[in-house]
């Protein structure tokens, strides 16, 4: 009982299958988690009475029926939820309560969990290391100088210190994979379409897609199967049946071919990266897979193009945070326009107000072909090189990130090599595919490193598949003391 | 009908300017819902009453588009003669404004739902034809009210989203006239259509007025201003007088004009240069990522172009051929979707060509009169149609006609009733007017007998001396043709 | 392509943030160092390729025109930061 909340997600949920333990018991411990944790910043909100009451009210008419029975779950503070503070990590939005649920947050209700509280995240997503965040950064429980990854560190965080039994993040760029490698933990970002997008605060709208953060595979193929579905209130949502990840969910991957993309082998990477690439690869050759060259020729230019497309889309995103209808309004300004300016100048952070202009630029009169046209026909490249790929694979393998977590304050003062650090994921947003981070080893400092699976689009079956298969014979564990508590 | 000679130019000490003029027209589509959301579009709601959390951009809302929007752009497209195109894309138009939630409007920019078309005036210098541009599908803006506070603007957005379209003209206008008629067209073919009221008092169709001059004869366009938003004809034509003879009075000083947005101040009637929209060019349009590009499939707009209504310009020819009638009355009978129908209604019933006189003379006048149009109509179709074959028949004369017609808007009756029932029969019976005409001229015999010496003129007073002893039944051809006999007798 | 200072506080002008005067020299530093990393993209030639205009490759999706949202001003105007009972307030706007 007393460590019930280092279990995993089905392990847990099991037990309340079995009634070891009562929903309200398991959320107790994990309020008692939270309220020892302050120290790593990772909530933004707590809905701890909220939570005890439904809580409660599972455990007096228990429905095991359900994918998520019973569960408390605290998610990233960019999804919109009813009646409770919605920040997105940002001053402007600091005093939102949205009147509406996301639908991601709603199917997992929906599938009996509820929720514990929201996850501090980088400013509306924008960042790599939850440094952009105006509730302060988030540490990592791996080390206490260490970033969690961003932007969804409070979620990788919450995970790895069992202050949620599992958590939900967003990715535009890698952020569910990049903070999933820097805690040792599991990390799908699915394929652009298969989570609603409805109540999600926007970044940018063509890359956005919430995911799973897990502490296994199984788990995250539980908390995929909840959140995703079709829904009609998004014009972007594919309406597909549903799938049960978790039901099909197969430790044999004999036979089946991984691409391995040379142009993934970057300068400067460290050894300790090349050396879990290739102990990643010997364990899917030793499980019955089978290894492929691939070339993926315009790897290099994926995050230029991201960093035209994705602040173009966030300029025009966050148009809407102006101070009328919702959030901070500046009180200085003697009529409309200064009060725009004032508002966003004070209620948004520095990384969040140098995409807006970034974005802006790109998309300025004389400048579109450029930046913005040109992005646009990159994409179309990077999107063409993963279809002539998987003409010939079945899944592509690569390193998770270009290190392991690096230290709070590193990197703030460079963006350029911020922004490096998602050269790894942000070629599979571009292209709409879903990939999935998975803990490979750790490095000499002895912080984990994440392996990545990139799939064909709607192939969430097969690289999960293959995680599942990985993990079992990959033998990682995170160690963790709670030196926070 | 003769033909006049177009004449709208404005002379200047330095030549004689012609002035070119392009409309942006922007019409609400008909419809029960928003283009992006499910809110309801209609008109004169409580403020802020009809706005979806979509409508006002709150964070994570996204649009999914209107079905019937789309058609409805599709069936105008098909009545402007235009190209639909099967590929179209949405994009944001990107721009600060307190009635814009957003911080932008979703248009379409550089792939429109419907390309090239055309539009045919009918002048009195002849027909013309007026080419269109491009129609495409946009977002409206909520609404700032400015004057219920010194110091606030106050925001309405039950306007917010709802749908329009935006019909761009290409610069084939060459004077207010055409643009009235121009603009009177389009709410024609809309109407008829059914994909837009037309209702200028409810904003639901407004302008951009592009205007620039030029010397007669020059081939090059001359720098144009942009009149923003003016929602009546008659201020979109005193705009362009006024706007014409600003920049024509420009050139003639040496001056250059300045490409602008202007504001036309209808209390003032002048057009001033908008400040606050200095930086607003620059609206930084791109596909919007929460859509995805728009397919038609062929079959949608086949199946669309065969439930289209019969369009103003056939039906014109069609009664000109079918009725008999002259281009000036059918383009007036065809102007309206609901006076087409009752004009056929009634001519189905009577004859065409004293249907139109009448329709066009009495009932236009006394609708006029009475501030009511053709679907509230006092005189059923029906009855209207009695009331002409009774005159067609010479059971009553024009003049009775008038009569029956008056007690008819009154009553609402049915014209062969009051005629009974008032005994306002046409005296027909030759005996009986013989028997009348007798007793006239016996009592004028000084009358007859100077009309017998030459004095031809006073057969017009016998006449009414005829009239007047019938009470005006009398039927006027009999009453001839027996005095006349008569009196040669 | 280098970003002046002129050409920042013009983009600030249009997206409608105010630069700090202070901060407008390594604002200029950053974005100058930025755009230098995405120009890499003119090494590339894109002059035969269609711009990506959806990464799904489907259409788009409509609804029925019903009314089936609205009448919730109170939720509407609930958070925000001035109002009255009907409308949204903001400072008085010169046209």
């Amino acid at each position: 009982m007393s460590n019930i909340t280092n279990q995993s997600l089905s392990e847990i949920l099991e037990s309340i299958k079995s009634k070891k333990i009562s929903s309200l018991e398991l959320t107790q411990a994990y309020i008692k988690n939270i309220e020892n944790a302050k120290k790593l910043n990772a909530f933004v909100t707590t809905t701890f009475d909220q939570a005890l009451e439904n809580a409660k009210k599972f455990d007096n008419k228990s429905n095991n029926e359900q994918l998520l029975s019973g569960v408390p779950l605290a998610v990233k503070d960019l999804f919109c939820t009813e009646n409770v503070k919605t920040t997105a990590g940002s001053n402007i939005l600091n005093n939102f309560v949205p009147s509406y649920e996301s639908t991601v947050t709603k199917n997992l209700w929906n599938n009996g969990a509820f929720l514990l509280g929201k996850l501090n995240c980088d400013e509306f997503a924008m960042g790599s290391s939850n440094e952009t965040s105006f509730f302060g950064n988030v540490i990592n429980p791996i080390g206490d100088h260490l970033v969690p990854g961003g932007s969804s560190g409070g979620s990788s965080s919450a995970l790895v210190a069992d202050l949620t039994p599992a958590t939900i993040g967003t990715d535009t760029g890698g952020s569910i994979r990049q903070p999933a490698s820097f805690t040792g933990t599991v990390g799908l970002k699915p394929t652009y379409g298969l989570c609603s997008r409805w109540g999600i605060v926007a970044f940018a709208s063509s890359l956005d897609q919430a995911g799973p953060m897990t502490k296994t595979v199984n788990d995250c193929s539980i908390m995929l199967e909840a959140m995703s579905g079709f829904d009609e209130k998004d014009s972007t949502s594919i309406n597909k049946k549903k799938e049960t990840y978790s039901k099909n969910l197969k430790d044999n991957i004999k036979g089946l071919k991984i691409g391995i993309p040379k142009e993934y082998r970057v300068d400067n990477m460290p050894k300790e990266i090349d050396e879990l690439w290739e102990k990643g690869k010997k364990i899917l050759k030793d499980l019955g897979a089978q290894l492929i060259d691939i070339s993926l020729p315009h790897t290099k230019y994926a995050l230029p193009t991201y960093y035209i497309v994705a602040p173009a889309e966030a300029s025009s995103n966050l148009a809407r945070y102006d101070g009328v209808r919702y959030g901070y309004r500046s009180q200085k300004g003697k009529d409309l326009i200064e009060m725009y300016e004032n508002t966003r100048s004070e209620g948004f952070g520095d990384e969040v107000k140098r995409r807006i202009l970034i974005g802006t630029y790109v998309l300025s009169s004389g400048y579109y072909d450029a930046y913005y046209l040109k992005a646009q026909k990159v994409r179309q490249l990077i999107k063409k090189d993963f279809d002539d790929s998987f003409t010939k694979v079945d899944a592509i393998l690569t390193p998770s990130t270009p290190s392991s977590a690096f230290k709070i304050g590193e990197k703030t003062n460079d963006p350029v090599s911020m922004y490096l650090n998602d050269i790894f994921t942000v070629p599979v947003n571009l292209a709409g595919l879903p990939a999935l981070s998975l803990p490979a080893g750790l490095d000499k400092q002895g912080y984990p490193l994440g392996l990545q699976l990139i799939g064909k689009a709607l192939d969430e079956q097969k690289i999960l598949n293959i995680g599942y298969a990985f993990e079992k014979n990959c033998g990682y564990k995170n160690e963790i003391k709670k030196w926070w508590s | 009908m003769s033909k006049e000679k177009f004449d709208y130019f404005i002379n200047g000490e330095k030549g004689k300017y012609e002035v070119v003029i392009g409309l942006e027209v922007h019409a609400q589509v008909l419809s029960n819902s928003k283009l992006f959301s499910g809110s309801s579009t209609k008109f004169g709601a409580d403020p802020n009453k009809q706005v979806s959390l979509i409508d006002s951009a709150f964070p994570g809302m996204l649009p999914v588009i209107n079905e019937e929007c789309v058609k409805q752009a599709v069936r105008t497209g098909l009545g402007l003669n235009a190209k639909i195109n099967n590929y179209s894309v949405f994009d944001r138009k990107n721009y600060f404004y307190a009635d814009l939630p957003q911080g932008y409007q979703i248009s379409q920019y550089k792939n429109p739902i419907v390309g090239e078309g055309k539009v045919l005036l009918d002048m009195p210098y002849g027909s013309k034809e007026i080419g269109i541009e491009r129609l495409h599908l946009e977002q409206d803006a909520g609404k700032s009210i400015h004057d219920m506070d010194p110091s606030s603007t106050y925001v309405d957005l039950n306007r917010s989203g709802i749908a329009l379209m935006e019909i761009v003209s290409k610069p084939h206008l060459r004077s207010p006239d055409e643009v009235n008629a121009y603009i009177k067209k389009l709410r024609t073919i809309m109407r008829y259509l059914g994909t837009c009221d037309g209702n200028m008092q409810e904003g639901s169709l407004r302008a951009d007025v592009n205007v620039s001059v030029r010397k007669v004869g020059d081939k090059n366009f001359g720098t144009r201003c942009e009149i923003k938003n003016v929602n009546s004809i008659k201020f979109m034509q005193m705009a362009i007088e006024y706007e014409a003879n600003r920049q024509v009075e420009l050139l003639e000083d040496g001056k250059v004009i300045d490409q602008e947005t202007r504001l036309f101040d209808t209390k003032k009637n002048e057009t001033r240069s908008m400040r606050s929209k200095e930086d607003a060019h620059d609206y930084r349009y791109f596909p919007d990522p929460d859509l995805l590009p728009l397919k038609l499939e062929q079959k949608l707009i086949d199946d669309l172009k065969k439930s289209l209504p019969e369009l103003p310009d056939n039906k014109k020819e069609r009664f000109i051929q079918e009725y008999g009638l002259n281009s000036y009355e059918a383009n007036v009978l065809v102007s309206e979707k609901e006076i087409s129908d009752y004009y056929e209604e009634v001519a189905k019933l009577s004859d065409k060509k004293l249907a139109a006189t009448w329709m066009m003379g009495d009932l236009f006048a006394m609708l006029n009169d009475k501030g009511l149009n053709i679907s509230n109509s006092p005189i059923s179709s029906k009855n209207f149609a009695e009331l002409v074959q009774s005159i067609k028949s010479g059971e009553i004369s024009g003049r009775i006609a008038k009569e029956v017609f008056e007690i008819m808007v009154e009553s609402g009756d049915n014209p062969k009733k009051i005629i009974e029932s008032k005994g306002m029969k046409q005296q027909s019976d030759p005996k009986e007017l013989e028997k009348m005409i007798n007793e006239i001229l016996s009592k004028n015999k000084d009358k007859v007998d100077q009309y017998k010496a030459g004095k031809e003129k006073l057969f017009g007073f016998f006449v009414g001396q005829v009239m007047k002893l019938s009470g005006g039944k009398a039927n006027p051809q009999l009453t001839n043709e027996i005095l006349k006999k008569l009196l040669k007798g | 392509m280098s970003l002046d200072k002129e050409k920042i506080k013009h983009v600030a002008k249009l997206a409608r943030i105010s630069v700090d005067e202070a901060k407008v020299d390594s604002l200029t530093k950053d974005l100058n160092s930025i755009f230098k990393f995405i120009e890499q993209l003119n090494e590339l030639n894109t002059d035969k390729v269609e711009p990506l205009t959806s990464i799904l490759n489907q259409s788009l999706r409509s609804r029925k025109d019903e009314i089936s949202d609205g009448k919730i001003r109170e939720k509407i105007l609930k958070n925000s930061p001035k109002k009255n009972e009907e409308f949204f307030v903001v400072p008085k706007v010169v046209e």
